[in-house]
């Protein structure tokens, strides 16, 4: 039990100000906004890559550098802002254990 | 405690095959088993199969892992987007390359769907009735119901005048009727295209149509003109670009008019009067007229803002008319800054379906964070966005754009118009299969 503990306050600080283990979210739903482009868990069809099953660090250095504008992109540089770091991580997280 | 890791493990087991699926394009195979259902928690009745429906439907499945049983209603045989329908217009696009399958809902996903339409909607019973298909019990009703349009605000667009003027603004019939009104003008004819007033379903969508229509003509038909006569005081999604697309690749073939509001139209003569009384004519006139909530909303009672829209609480999109219903895409009364489009209706999908699971299973759902991605085509490769990051903002009690995020291209490009194909293709996938 204690051992997923640090996860969950990673998952919940973000999305909620109170992080009431009872109302802890079964998953980091927003990780679904990038279904969309990159396909349904990350699995993209075509032009746009796909992010699942990828480096969890290598994808968490590229969010928060689209963020910082530092690696250039055509919308991710400006998507990224929408995301505090800690969300960033947790998407990285999310996509990198997709297979 | 462990709820979360073993959710994740589960839906890894199931997502491995949903990639395949996805792979292969929107073909349904059967390899993905519908979810196993443990113990129903609950039905829930979604109506509309359009990008915020569908989406929800799925997710409903796919994130109770089979414990919320899912009955979608949709009129239609075939889902057809209307995102990337101006490039059947223009013949960059086959027709056929825009109708999907709704059978990967059903068969990777065990949802029932009846082709049906809903008739009336009982929020004490919570109970719908169909025209054909009887009556549904909920725990709680999913209305997806996209727009309808204010006919009546347009001076003689009625039955008849609708038989030849086309606002083609839902794809589907209208959209193959009016690219074969194209194909009959001759070159040198007139096209009119008419704007409403904001708000309306797709904001940079006319002007996707103009430029669509603009390099057909540029490429088939040279001599042909386009008048744009748009309500609003000036093009109101990504208007530079447009601008400059326009004037660096379409000069002499369109002529763009600013607050030019059509109040009337003569179906016989293709003239259209604005209020002030000036006139324009066309060979082939494409009116979209002023929108509102689809109908099932107004007859059920939802709709609460302007006699418009449907106002809705953004960490559930419960409507705040009707308890136990959920109010999806064009329909709602968009956040500021927040455009009616598929993209968007598709997360409205995923936010509903999120705070619907949470509550059935006893939680409390969690404030919405969601985003928007919508490409236009300009000619047959290049393309531009407009994109943007929304959460919700606890003391407004509405979803804000995160200061500093979104934007739009610097400049139409290649790879632009290739991630646009792209898009579509998976929010296809993601939508339906």
């Amino acid at each position: 039990m204690k051992t997923v503990l640090p996860l969950l306050g990673l998952l919940l600080l973000p999305l909620a100000g109170i992080a009431a283990d009872t109302a802890a979210p079964a998953r980091p739903y927003f990780a679904a906004n990038c279904f969309n482009c990159h396909g349904t868990e990350g699995k993209a069809v075509s032009a746009i890559p796909t992010i699942a099953g990828r480096d969890r660090a290598y994808l968490e250095e590229a969010l928060k550098a689209f963020k910082a504008g530092t690696k250039q992109a055509t919308i991710m540089t400006q998507l990224a802002k929408g995301y505090t770091d800690e969300e960033l991580a947790i998407l990285a997280d999310y996509f990198a254990r997709q297979r | 405690m462990t709820r979360f890791n073993d959710n994740r493990r589960r839906l890894l087991q199931g997502l491995s095959a949903s990639a395949t699926l996805a792979g292969a394009g929107l073909l349904p195979t059967g390899a993905l088993a519908a979810p196993k259902k443990t113990k129903t928690i609950g039905r829930i009745v979604v109506i509309g199969g359009g990008f915020g429906g569908a989406t929800a439907a799925k997710y409903l499945r796919k994130w109770s892992e089979g414990a919320i049983e899912v009955v979608l209603i949709e009129r239609n045989m075939e889902f057809i987007s209307c995102p990337t329908s101006n490039e059947v217009l223009s013949g960059n696009r086959e027709f056929s390359s825009i109708v999907h399958s709704y059978e990967g809902l059903k068969k990777n996903w065990g949802i029932k769907i009846v082709h049906a339409t809903v008739t009336t909607v009982n929020p004490e019973k919570r109970r719908i009735s169909t025209d054909i298909a009887g009556e549904f019990s909920y725990d709680r009703l999913i209305v997806s119901p996209g727009v309808d349009f204010l006919f009546g605000a347009i001076a003689g667009y009625d039955e008849a005048a609708q038989k030849n003027i086309l606002h083609a603004w839902k794809a589907g019939p209208q959209t193959v009727a009016l690219r074969q009104q194209l194909i009959d003008l001759p070159d040198g004819g007139v096209y009119v295209q008419t704007i409403p007033k904001a708000p309306y379903r797709c904001p940079p969508g006319p002007y996707e149509r103009v430029s669509q229509i603009a390099h057909y003509f540029k490429t088939q038909k040279p001599k042909s003109k386009i008048i744009v006569l748009d309500a609003n005081d000036q093009i109101i999604s990504k208007g530079k670009l447009f601008k400059g697309v326009w004037d660096d690749d379409y000069a002499g073939i369109i002529e763009y008019r600013p607050n030019w509001n059509v109040t009337e139209i003569d179906a016989a003569t293709k003239i259209v009067t604005n209020e002030i009384g000036d006139k324009e004519r066309g060979d082939v006139i494409n009116l979209v007229p002023p929108q509102h909530a689809g109908k099932i909303a107004h007859d059920a009672g939802l709709v609460n803002t302007n006699n418009r829209w449907v106002n809705i609480d953004w960490i559930t999109m419960e409507s705040t008319a009707i308890q136990n219903i959920h109010v999806l895409g064009d329909a709602t009364l968009s956040a500021p800054l927040m455009p009616k489009s598929g993209h968007m209706a598709n997360q409205h999908g995923k936010a509903a379906a999120a705070a619907i699971v949470e509550i059935l299973s006893g939680r409390t759902p969690q404030p919405t964070l969601m985003a928007n991605t919508c490409y236009s085509l300009v000619d047959n490769r290049r393309a531009i966005h407009v994109d943007s990051v929304h959460r919700y903002d606890p003391e407004k009690k509405i979803p804000i754009v995160v200061p500093g995020s979104g934007g739009v291209s610097t400049a139409p490009s290649v790879e632009e118009g290739l991630f646009t194909r792209a898009w579509a293709n998976n929010i296809w996938a993601d939508i339906l299969t």
